[in-house]
Parts: structure tokens; C-alpha cells; sequence
């Protein structure tokens, strides 16, 4: 039989003994009443050994387009930027990924102190005092934010946002709210692509605004003149940043942000069809004991030694059932880690860089988009690594599939998820792509005859 | 010998001007980033980040990996997470290229085998659980458990029944089910544990009425045992018009064996860090994946994937409640739980079940003798002991139980958990562990009862730390390193 199992038959003949039973069945059926337990096998196919799956897993990725076989300009939340071997290299340690939540703390030091410099780091990227050691990914992230906010900013309980967010962030926020006390107001964004919308809403019911810096459209935020005009109004203001965009732009606690959250998939994580990634969330000192999730602190062991334990646990399920900030339990540790590498590897000059190579290649993009015929750019002024884009012929989906066949990923459709873009996609452009890149991306865009496309998009 | 230099801080180990990732030059020529942006929007700097040679970062991360008890070097029998072995060869598999690597917001078209893998695993969970309606989507258990009841009220709220706002969960459950319940919008109320560790019947119709939504139940339960008055209660419950919510955690004890859809229960969560051989990733990731009744299916949240003759698709379910997280869900973690299914295959995972049952009633018929086992000389597969009377009699904690089990060369198990036993020790053996791993377990637990008070008390000995002030940890917070530290 394939598996793991360990127990011999004489090991099976000696544990029954000891336990005084003639056979595992007879332990069973004293406990899962004859009548609830199953009288046929599980319908699944039958047990394969290693080799055989492998070589059947191999064919089933290959029939995969991917960022290996194909050139990306996907982004809308997931990026294709390049992650060092070390990453990998430390991830696969077994020590790590095969430990679970620090409960020990005396056999858990190496995940502690990781947890311990990645609440630091992320403290340090977002400007702001206190990090948790990690959520889901950056749209529950966002959700858990404004749960907090709602929490904290009593007696009110308007939340707003932009159609700028992005829009599965906005779903997720819709999902969660839809049974509590809760009124969600989504601000279009303006023809430029930003939110300063949000101004005239909002009032002395909100709770909090949440902002989206840089936006869903690569657009950048007034995200101070925002924050004020909350603060005034005694609202606290959550902004969803790109860890990668600080390498350049303001942080958010630089800004007068109260709460950040943002997706970490871009450090150091690979994109794996949308998860695991990385739910980061850091806030400022006053509201620590709302957040959400573990936390690592540093404090002392018998001998005086500084060592790191998990704390502040008063805010957590295990022991404060429902009236927990959040029922987060396993969390998204293992990603952090790869996080903690990356950003000990970049230092301040290689995050930098990184950010610095986005903005120019992305430009070089726009530029080459706005020049072309076919198509045309939604928003002017200024970007960070990723853009909307018009086609004037119309059928994204077709145009999208053709680059597809001809190895190119070359953005992600809007239109799925928000009806009013349906002839728009986004172009995002990592540090990774190069001159050449650009060349391909724009040979086969161009090269999509009109009139193929909605032949294809008939047939998809 | 430690290195120590290696586990100073990161930021203890900055030296400005190191570095360790480069990058190819920018065309000189050309406009710079600075000037692309708008100015008031620039940083003065950019993050404070240590700067470090890679040489500097690949010590000091694999010498803290060595700080770490693990699956792969210590049997870890932590009740309730089921920290069974965890394959290489799923690692290498979910590692391939066209697996790994593939954007998340990819066409249909273009991942037919990402999607072939995700509707398979579909099926099999909708088998193994007996209920057909399934969505990949949570990224954990406890976030499964939120999906499932926000299901449940869309579902009330579709049939006018919005006036169910009360979700009943067991005195002995899991945190994360009254905290689930409290997120999704609803009260809660505890139905009580009877002496034999199993639901109170009286006290559950007590609680039930037409305001009840949901029951969550844990079965097997946080004790380790099959509630065998599993028929009279999710009659009573469905009779009540409301709904069973069954927690996974406790699957490793029944695949084939028994199916929550057929013991009753209409929604449900897998751990797959847990049954499916995870890994636990030090924390995290899991992926929290939820099967229903046909009934409800319609309310998951999207997307899910759909077979049309021969290609796959995702689609959006007709009443969906919308999605919990962004795109389609914990993949990494779903493709692990897909390799680890196929490779036990049809039989297989019910010999899993049948060795997990074996290897916990061995590991208490001997821990019987050395420690009280408040519930039953029988367990599914795994079961609470309790320190109540090595307190009484000596002073010594299920902690200080745990702690020095550490120095035997054993990770803990659970402790103070499930809360419905007193100094409770949770011992979950899993499958993966051999009849010698048990007996050395055991030794070491009776050898700790014998010792000394005073050894026990101030244990662990061997490790790197002693025992840590969590009071001060609590009471003034240091969560991260601040220059003045330096
Ligand atoms: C009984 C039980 N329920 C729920 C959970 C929550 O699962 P997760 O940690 O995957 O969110 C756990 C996990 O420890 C558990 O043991």
C-alpha cells in the first residue's frame, strides 16, 4: 500500500493487545453507532505511488500556461516579480515548515524571533508601531481592518470606500458586513482615477475610509489630504498599500494613515493560481489590543535571557471566544517568513531599486500604449507599476486570449469584475521585464486582427 | 555549539553599505523614477531595512531554523492539529512549474490543468464529507467555519427566517467557533457537556428554539470521542428548522469510516494542514475548504470550478454570498491535499483513520496508568488526559508537564484545552508514528511524574531558553526592535 503508515502486522497484534480489543473495528464500533458508518468503500480513484503521480502531476502543469512559460504583464493584486533562491532555500527547511504555531515557546525561538523581525520590518515599510504576525491575504486583510475600525470608533457605523479598492477587496468587505450593523458607501472613482470623492462623503456617522494607495488603476492617492478630512471627522482612515511601492512613495503612517493592510504575495511569494499569500497588517500603538490575529513581543526567561513568546493573547479566540477581535487562528506564518528573507535581502537600496524599476519599465509601457493606434490609456498622470488600458476595438477577451496563444500574459480584464471597464485591461510591469518584453507585448497586441478576436470570443 | 553572532537580531547585524540583492542596471538615458512621480509623494529615504550580505541572511535563518521543534525532527503530538508526517514529495509536486507560477486571474482557458486538479479535489472532499456542495475557498479552518455560517444566514435570509440569529456551539469547542459565529453577525449560546464528555441532550432542547441557526458540533469532539448520540441529535436540531455545522478538525479519526452528510450534518470545514498532511508552515498556511447539503450549494462563495463536457470552468454559484479572500483560494495548500489523497487512494485513507484510532487508544492504554483519563478508556484518535491530580499531589501543572517533556526530547502536547477539562493534556499521536515513538513518549511521561518536583517545576533544562515571562511580555509590550535597542 502506498502511505506512510508504520505499524507491522505484529506491531497491529501487540497494540491490540495492550489495548485489550480483537481489532481497530471492534474500537470503532463501540464508539460511531453500525447505522452512520459507511458500508462501501469512498469513491475515489485508487492509491498511486510516487512516480506515477509525479509524472501525471508533471503533465497536468505543463498544460498550464504560466509566468515561466509565458511573459507577464498580469497584475490587479498578484505580481510576477522575482524571488531570490534564498527565499526557497529557507522556506524548504523542514524546521520551519513542518513546526506549527509557537505554543512552546522554549522549543519555538526560531519562529518567534522570525515572527519578532517581520512585525519589525513590517513596522518599518509601513511607518507605523505595531504589525500582527500575518492574516489570510491582503483582502481579508482589508476586511479585518475595517471590523477593527467599526470596533474602536464607537456608536458609528458607515464605512467608506472607492470603486478605486479593489473590487474583490470590495466584495469580500460586502460579504462580511452583510449581517452586522453596517452601512458600506463606495465612491466612484473620478475621471482620472482617483478617489478624492470620498471628501464630500465623508460625515460625522463614518467610522472609517478605506483607501487604496496605490489604487486598483496603479494611480496614486491624496492619501494625506484624505486622512485629515477623516480625522476631522473623528473617523479612522485603513489605507491598502503595495509593500513594494514604499521603496519610493511615502508610508502610510508617513501619511497620517491609522491602520495599513496590504498584500505580501509581492515579497518574495510565489503566485500559485491566487494562494497562499499574505495578509499584512500593521496600526498605531493605541489601537494594538483591536488587532487582530498573533502577535510576537519580546520579554525575558528565568535565566534573564531575551527571548520571544506570543502575546497580548487576550485578544484571541482560545481565550476569549466570541468576544475575540477576530477568530484567525492558523495563519499564514510560512509566508511571513519568506516575507522576513526577501526584505532582509533587498535592504533599503535593493527595495529601492525594485520599486524604481517598476515606475520606469511601466512608463516605457504607457508610453508605448498611448502611441499605438489600437489602443488607448484610461487614466492620465502618474502611475506606479500597473495602468488601465482601452482597446478600441472592444473585445478584450478575445484580444487577451490571442496574446495568451502567442506567450504573452498581457494584463487582466477588468470587465468580470466590473462591468463599466468591460472594454479595458490592466497592464502591470514588474522589475522583471525587460525592453524585449515590451517589444513582444506590444508586436502581439497589435497583431490581433479585430475581426479573429470575436471570431474567438464566439467560441470561448 | 550555538552560533550566536548568527541570532542577534537582523537589524543587530546591519552594516551599512551591506547588500545582497542587485539588480541590472536602468538605461542612463531616459527619465529617472523621482521624476515620474509627483514629488509630494516621494520619500525623504526609503525604509529603514537592514542591510546584510546574503552570507549574513542564510546563517542567520537556518541557524534559528535549528531553535525549532518540527514534524521532521520531533514527534509533535499537539491534540487537536494533527501533526502527522508531512511528504516530500508534496512539496516537490506543488512545486512544479505551470503549478507554482501561474497568476491567479489567468483565463479558464489557459490553466485547464490548475482547474482539472481544483474539480477533482472538489469531488473527493464532496465524497469523503457526503456532501456535494463544496468551495476551495477559505484560507483556514476557523475561516471556513465564518463561510459557512455567513451560507447559513444567506440562506435564512432567502427563506425569511432572518429572526435565527443564535448559533448554539459545545462548552468544549474550539475558540474559533463562538468567535466564527460572532464575525458572521450571530449571538451565541453554549449547550453543556455531559460527564460522559458528550453533548448534554437536555440542555441542547433547552437551547433550541426557532431562533436557533446553527449547532456546531465537533465530531469526533474535542475529547476525542464519537458522539454515539449522534442520530438524536441532529433530529433535534433539524426538527428546531435549524442547521448541524460540523467542525473538521477531528476528520483524521473517520475518512471512509463515517460521513458527517451521513451523521447528519448539512455544512461543514476541512483542515487540509491537518487530514491532509498540511504542512503547519510554523503557524500557518491551511486552507479551510467547506462541503454542504444540495441546498445550499447554490450560496458558496465564488468562484468554484465546473466541468463542461470536457474543459473546466469557474463560475460563480447562482445565490453566491460572494467571496471571503481574494481569488480562488490557498492552492498551495489545496494541491498538497490533492497529492496526498490520490496517494492513499480509496482504501488507503480509511487505513489512515484505522492506524490514527490504533496508535491513540495504544498511547492511552498506557498513559492510563500514569496520568487520569477523565473520559472513557476508549478514544477515536486522540484523547485528554489530566494533571488534576499531579497538582493536587505534587504541586506540578499539565504545564510543567509540557515543559518538561521538552527536555525528553518531545514536543508537548495541547494543554488547557479542551477548556471542559481540568489541567487538561490533549495527546494526538496521529498515524505516522511508530509503536516504539509511543512507548518512549510514555516512558518519559511516567519517568516525569516520578521525578523530583523541584526538575519538573523548573523545566525545560536543556533547551535554549528557560521557561519565559509572558506576564511582562503582556503587561509592557516590546513588539518589535527600535534603533534605541542597538
Ligand atoms: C477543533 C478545532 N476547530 C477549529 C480549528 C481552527 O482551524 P484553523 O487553525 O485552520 O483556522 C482548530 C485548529 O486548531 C481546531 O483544533
Amino acid at each position: 500500500m502506498n502511505g506512510y503508515l508504520f505499524h507491522t502486522e505484529s506491531d497491529r497484534r501487540e497494540m491490540l493487545r495492550a489495548i485489550g480489543a480483537e481489532s481497530v473495528q471492534e474500537i470503532i464500533d463501540g464508539q460511531v453507532p453500525p447505522a452512520v458508518q459507511m458500508k462501501r468503500p469512498l469513491e475515489l480513484p485508487p492509491a498511486a505511488d510516487e512516480m506515477t503521480l509525479e509524472s501525471e502531476l508533471r503533465r497536468l502543469a505543463a498544460s498550464n500556461a504560466s509566468v515561466s512559460s509565458h511573459v507577464c504583464f498580469m497584475g490587479g493584486g498578484a505580481y510576477d516579480h522575482f524571488i531570490p533562491a534564498v527565499v526557497d532555500e529557507i522556506a524548504s527547511r523542514g524546521e520551519y515548515y513542518t513546526s506549527y504555531t509557537p505554543y512552546q515557546a522554549e522549543v519555538s525561538q526560531g519562529n518567534l524571533q522570525v515572527m519578532f523581525e517581520y512585525e519589525t520590518l513590517v513596522s518599518q515599510i509601513t511607518g507605523l508601531d505595531v504589525s500582527n504576525a500575518s492574516l489570510y491575504d491582503g483582502g481579508s486583510a482589508a476586511t479585518e481592518a475595517v471590523l477593527m475600525a467599526l470596533a474602536s470608533v464607537k456608536k458609528r457605523h458607515k464605512v467608506i470606500t472607492s470603486d478605486a479598492v479593489h473590487p474583490e477587496y470590495r466584495e469580500i468587505l460586502e460579504a462580511y458586513l452583510q449581517n452586522i450593523d453596517a452601512e458600506l458607501v463606495v465612491v466612484p472613482a473620478s475621471e482620472s482615477g482617483t478617489s478624492e470623492g470620498i471628501l464630500d462623503a465623508i460625515d460625522e456617522q463614518t467610522a472609517c475610509v478605506l483607501i487604496q494607495h496605490p489604487n486598483f488603476f496603479g494611480r496614486l492617492e491624496q492619501v494625506r489630504k484624505i486622512a485629515d478630512a477623516a480625522h476631522q471627522a473623528g473617523a479612522l482612515v485603513i489605507q491598502s498599500f503595495d509593500p513594494i511601492s514604499v521603496g519610493l512613495l511615502k508610508r502610510p503612517g508617513d501619511l497620517g494613515v491609522d491602520i495599513a493592510v496590504a498584500e505580501g504575495q509581492c515579497l518574495g511569494n510565489p503566485l500559485q493560481y491566487g494562494g497562499p499569500y499574505l495578509g499584512i497588517m500593521a496600526c498605531r500603538q493605541d489601537l494594538m489590543r483591536r488587532m487582530p490575529g498573533r502577535i510576537a513581543g519580546q520579554t525575558t526567561d528565568r535565566r534573564g535571557n531575551r527571548c520571544w513568546v506570543l502575546t497580548l493573547q487576550t485578544r484571541e479566540q482560545h481565550i476569549r471566544r466570541e468576544k475575540a477581535t477576530s477568530n484567525i487562528c492558523s495563519n499564514q506564518t510560512l509566508l511571513a517568513l519568506r516575507a522576513t528573507v526577501y526584505l532582509s535581502l533587498l535592504g533599503p537600496q535593493g527595495l529601492k531599486e525594485t520599486a524604481e524599476h517598476c515606475v520606469v519599465k511601466t512608463n516605457q509601457a504607457r508610453e508605448r500604449f498611448a502611441a499605438s493606434e489600437r489602443f488607448e490609456l484610461v487614466h492620465a498622470g502618474p502611475v506606479f507599476k500597473e495602468f488601465l488600458v482601452r482597446d478600441r476595438e472592444g473585445d478584450v477577451q478575445a484580444l487577451l486570449e490571442h496574446a495568451t496563444d502567442h506567450g504573452v500574459l498581457a494584463g487582466v480584464p477588468v470587465g468580470p469584475m466590473e462591468p463599466k471597464w468591460k472594454d479595458c485591461f490592466l497592464v502591470a510591469v514588474t522589475e522583471k521585464r525587460t525592453e524585449a518584453d515590451l517589444d513582444r507585448l506590444m508586436k502581439v497586441l497589435e497583431s490581433a486582427p479585430a475581426d479573429e478576436a470575436n471570431r474567438l470570443a464566439e467560441t470561448v | 555549539m550555538r552560533n550566536q553572532q548568527a541570532t542577534k537580531l537582523l537589524f543587530e547585524m546591519s552594516r551599512s553599505g551591506r547588500r545582497a540583492h542587485h539588480l541590472p542596471p536602468l538605461p542612463a538615458e531616459g527619465e529617472t523614477a523621482a521624476s515620474l512621480l509627483p514629488a509630494d509623494q516621494l520619500a525623504d529615504a526609503p525604509p529603514p531595512l537592514p542591510e546584510l550580505a546574503e552570507g549574513d541572511v542564510v546563517r542567520h535563518f537556518v541557524n534559528l531554523s535549528t531553535l525549532n521543534m518540527s514534524v521532521d525532527t520531533h514527534f509533535y503530538p499537539l491534540g487537536s492539529c494533527t501533526m502527522k508526517y508531512n511528504p516530500k514529495r508534496n512539496e516537490r509536486m506543488a512545486s512544479l512549474p505551470g503549478l507554482v507560477d501561474v497568476h491567479p486571474l489567468q483565463s479558464d482557458r489557459s490553466v485547464p490543468g490548475v482547474l482539472q486538479m481544483l474539480y477533482e479535489l472538489q469531488q473527493m472532499i464532496g465524497e469523503i464529507a457526503g456532501l456535494p456542495g463544496v468551495s476551495l475557498q477559505p484560507a483556514a479552518g476557523a475561516h471556513g467555519e465564518l463561510t459557512a455560517l455567513l451560507v447559513a444566514a444567506a440562506y435564512y435570509r432567502d427563506r425569511g427566517e432572518d429572526q435565527r440569529r443564535y448559533v448554539l456551539t459545545a462548552d468544549s469547542a474550539h475558540g474559533t467557533n463562538p468567535a466564527s459565529a460572532q464575525m458572521a453577525g450571530f449571538s451565541t449560546r453554549t449547550v453543556k457537556s455531559n460527564a460522559q464528555g458528550l453533548v448534554d441532550l437536555d440542555d441542547l432542547k433547552s437551547k433550541l428554539d426557532d431562533k436557533t441557526a446553527v449547532f456546531m458540533l465537533t465530531n469526533p469532539n474535542t475529547l476525542g470521542l464519537f458522539d454515539s448520540q449522534i442520530k438524536e441529535i441532529t433530529d433535534l436540531v433539524h426538527e428546531a428548522g435549524a442547521l448541524i455545522y460540523l467542525d473538521g478538525a477531528n476528520m483524521n479519526a473517520i475518512l471512509g469510516i463515517t460521513r458527517p452528510g451521513d451523521f447528519g450534518a448539512d455544512l461543514m470545514h476541512f483542515n487540509p494542514h491537518k487530514t491532509f498532511s498540511g504542512p503547519h508552515g510554523g503557524g500557518g498556511p491551511g486552507a479551510g475548504p467547506i462541503c454542504v447539503r444540495d441546498f445550499l450549494a447554490d450560496y458558496l462563495p465564488g468562484p468554484v470550478v465546473e466541468k463542461v463536457g470536457e474543459e473546466f470552468r469557474t463560475v460563480d454559484p447562482a445565490k453566491t454570498i460572494g467571496r471571503v479572500r481574494s481569488f480562488f483560494g490557498n492552492v498551495g495548500v489545496l494541491a498538497r491535499a490533492y497529492i496526498y489523497i490520490r496517494t492513499y487512494g480509496k482504501e488507503g485513507l480509511r487505513r489512515v483513520s484505522e492506524d490514527a484510532v490504533l496508535g491513540a487508544n495504544y498511547l492511552l492504554s498506557k498513559v492510563r496508568h500514569i496520568l487520569d483519563v477523565p473520559h472513557g478508556d476508549r478514544c477515536m484518535h486522540e484523547f485528554v488526559a489530566s494533571a488534576k491530580k499531579l497538582k493536587k499531589e505534587k504541586h506540578l501543572s499539565a504545564m510543567d508537564l509540557a515543559k518538561r517533556l521538552l527536555d525528553f526530547g518531545f514536543h508537548a502536547p495541547t494543554v488547557y484545552f479542551p477548556l471542559v477539562v481540568e489541567e487538561a493534556v490533549m495527546v494526538e499521536p496521529t498515524e505516522t508514528e511508530s509503536k516504539e515513538t509511543l512507548d518512549a513518549f510514555a516512558e518519559a511521561l511516567f519517568r516525569i511524574t516520578e521525578e523530583s518536583g523541584d526538575v519538573v517545576e523548573h523545566a525545560p533544562h536543556s533547551t535554549n531558553i528557560s521557561r519565559p515571562d509572558d506576564v511582562i511580555a503582556a503587561r509592557k509590550p516590546i513588539l518589535r526592535w527600535t534603533e534605541k535597542d542597538k
